[in-house]
Formats: structure tokens, sequence, C-alpha cells
């Protein structure tokens, strides 16, 4: 009896780990966690690392596309933010993770009209082999994680929306990113580390 | 205080069997922020119900929609309902929405929801929403399942029939 319950117990902690375990992979990072570095093609046919930045203090890292609606309301705000925090250290860093086969709007000659035409000031990378964005757990665009630079690597400290209203920028409340970013040039713990936002999903 | 209290209840029991009113209601389309559209994902009558959040922008859902539409037909005299819950802009409302629903011909119920602080409401639909669509809530009194994915016909009603058939 005893060994059957033994068993039991063992096949319960089995289970309990393997679905844990699945989890993780299927949700990708969460707070705390050490994000891959990558090299991917930019707009302007060079390859970008994180660790090209010897100067950064970390980095905001952006799945967006062109072609998703939610995606194209957060450009302006985008842009505003590579403009206000790169300088203090927190580049953006824009990754598009669509297939370009499923959404043509997304390609690499697109990214390049886009870029021009909204005047990107920032690293606009293609996820090409769609390798990056599953490590990271993006699902949608645009999906945001700010990453602190230490030394045992870049530490997630945020994941999830920009602000708290995509329709309009004059009527946001709480601008998580800033927020976050705010909180870790002051040397502070990010407040609200997760959020959430409607977006679309990403093309496979 | 035998008054005061069937007063409680009446007021109660009305408020109950009220659908929320839309925010607006142009066109018959109906608009609704997340409070409003709340009751609708906690019915505890006997019917099962069937929520898709989607938006004509979305390539995947308007695969999926005819599905949705076919389910509805299909399973209406079993006690099934389809609501169609669009995130389209609310500028889009008129120039997209609005005339998708005509020729298309929907005869899902079809809301549409405003509400930009999506951080509060979309945990509130399922705690696992990470925000991408389409996504689908199917439940019913006794049972509730979030679907944060796309269906063909066959898998949604293999999903359904685990709320009808037992």
């Amino acid at each position: 009896m005893k060994t059957i319950r033994n068993l039991f117990l063992l096949a319960t902690v089995v289970m309990f780990t393997t679905a844990f375990t699945l989890k993780s992979d299927a949700t990708g990072y969460d707070i705390g966690d050490i994000a891959t570095d990558f090299e991917l093609m930019n707009i302007d046919g060079k390859m970008v690392s994180l660790s090209d930045y010897k100067d950064a203090k970390g980095f905001i890292v952006i799945f967006t596309c062109n072609t998703c609606p939610y995606a194209v309301k957060y450009e302006d705000r985008i842009i505003a933010l590579d403009k206000k925090y790169a300088e203090q250290g927190y580049p953006v860093i824009a990754i598009m993770p669509n297939n370009t086969d499923v959404k043509p709007g997304d390609s690499m000659e697109n990214m390049k009209k886009r870029a021009k035409a909204k005047g990107f000031t920032f690293p606009y990378l293609i996820d090409e082999d769609q390798s990056i964005y599953p490590q990271y757990g993006a699902t949608k665009t645009p999906h945001v994680y700010v990453l602190e630079k230490t030394e045992k690597g870049n530490v997630v400290q945020y994941i999830g929306a920009i602000d708290d209203n995509y329709q309009d920028a004059e009527a946001v409340n709480v601008k998580y990113v800033e927020d976050a970013v705010d909180a870790l040039l002051d040397g502070q713990a990010v407040k609200e580390t997760k959020t959430r936002a409607i977006g679309c999903s990403i093309k496979v | 205080m035998k008054i005061f209290l069937s007063a409680f209840l009446l007021i109660f029991i009305s408020s109950c069997n009220q659908d929320q009113k839309p925010l607006q209601a142009s066109d018959e389309l109906e608009v609704y922020d997340y409070a409003g559209l709340e009751p609708m994902l906690n019915k505890t009558d006997d019917k099962t119900y069937v929520v898709n959040f989607w938006a004509t922008w979305c390539a995947p859902c308007i695969k999926e929609l005819p599905y949705f539409e076919q389910l509805n037909r299909d399973y209406s005299g079993k006690n099934v309902e389809v609501i169609l819950v669009s995130l389209d802009f609310p500028r889009m409302y008129d120039k997209k929405l609005k005339p998708y629903i005509k020729d298309k011909n929907l005869k899902s119920r079809v809301v549409a929801l405003n509400d930009p602080d999506m951080n509060t409401w979309i945990p509130k639909v399922n705690e696992d929403w990470t925000g991408s669509i389409p996504a689908t809530v199917i439940y019913n009194k006794n049972k509730r399942q979030f679907y944060e994915r796309s269906f063909n016909y066959e898998e949604l009603v293999t999903e359904l029939r685990s709320f009808i058939e037992n």
C-alpha cells in the first residue's frame, strides 16, 4: 500500500513538473528572466544585436509591425519613447515578428517604406526565421519587453502594453513603459511589471 | 422590514433581468464598455454561450467567423447562442463594421466593445488571456472555458459538445 502511495505521489510530482515546464516553454519570459540576445537584420541591411549597445543601461524591445492597426496607433508613441529614453540609456529596439508570406505588408521592403515615412529613429529588425519572438513569449503586436542590462545579462523587468489607452494618446492615464523605465533609471523596482492589451496575433 | 426587503428584491430582480443599455445604438449596432458587456459573459440561464472576440481588421478572425455563424445556425435549436464581440475602432463602426455585418448578413448577435482600458478588462474576461485575437469564451451556468486561438468548424463543435452533452 505504501509503495502504491509513493508511486502515486511520484507520478503526481512528475506530472506537475512536466506541466509547469511545458507552460514556461509556451509562455516565454517572466519578470526576472534573462532575455536572449539576437542578431537580426535591420532596415538598413546591417545586423543588430543588443551587445552592440555598449553604453546602454537597458532596452525597450517592442515586437511590432506595419499591418496591425494597434501597432500603427502606437507608432508615434514608440518614436516618442525612443526620443526620450535612447539618450538616457534605454533605446527602443523594434522587431517585426510576422511571417511575411502570410502578411506581405510586413515584408522588409514595406518595413523600410514605413520606417522612412514615419521617420523611425530606432532599429526596425526582422525576426526572419521567427526564432526570437517565441523565446520572449510575444504573442501579439505591439508587445513590449523592458530589459535592464546587468552583469548577469539583460533582465526582463516589464512585459506588456505601452500605456492604458490605445485610442487616444491624450487620454492616457498610466504610461506603463515610461513608469517602468523611469523606475529603473532611478534604481527603483518597477511597480507594475505586467500589463495586457489587445493586439494582433503574430502571424506564423 | 418586510416591505423594505421585497422592495430590495424587486430592484435586484429587475436589474438582473435587464441587459445593460448600450452606450450608443446607432443603426442597430450595440456598443458597450466592459461593464456593459460583462453580463453577457456571466449569464446563468439554461443556454450555452459562445462569445467570440474579433475585429474586421483581424485576418484570422474573419477566416473563422463563418464557422461561428454556422454554429449559431446549427445549434440555435439546442439552447446555444453565439455572441460576436467586435473590437473594431469606434471610427470604423460606420466605415467598416456595419457594412461588414450587412454584406456578410451576419445572423449572430454582434456587439461592439469600446473600452480603451484593456489592462483592466482583459484579465476579467480570462486571467490567461495575453490579449491577442481571435479569442473565444464558451460557457454555461456549469462550465466555462477560454480559448486564445483560432478554430475550424469541427474543432468548434467538439468544444461545444463538451458543454451541451452531459
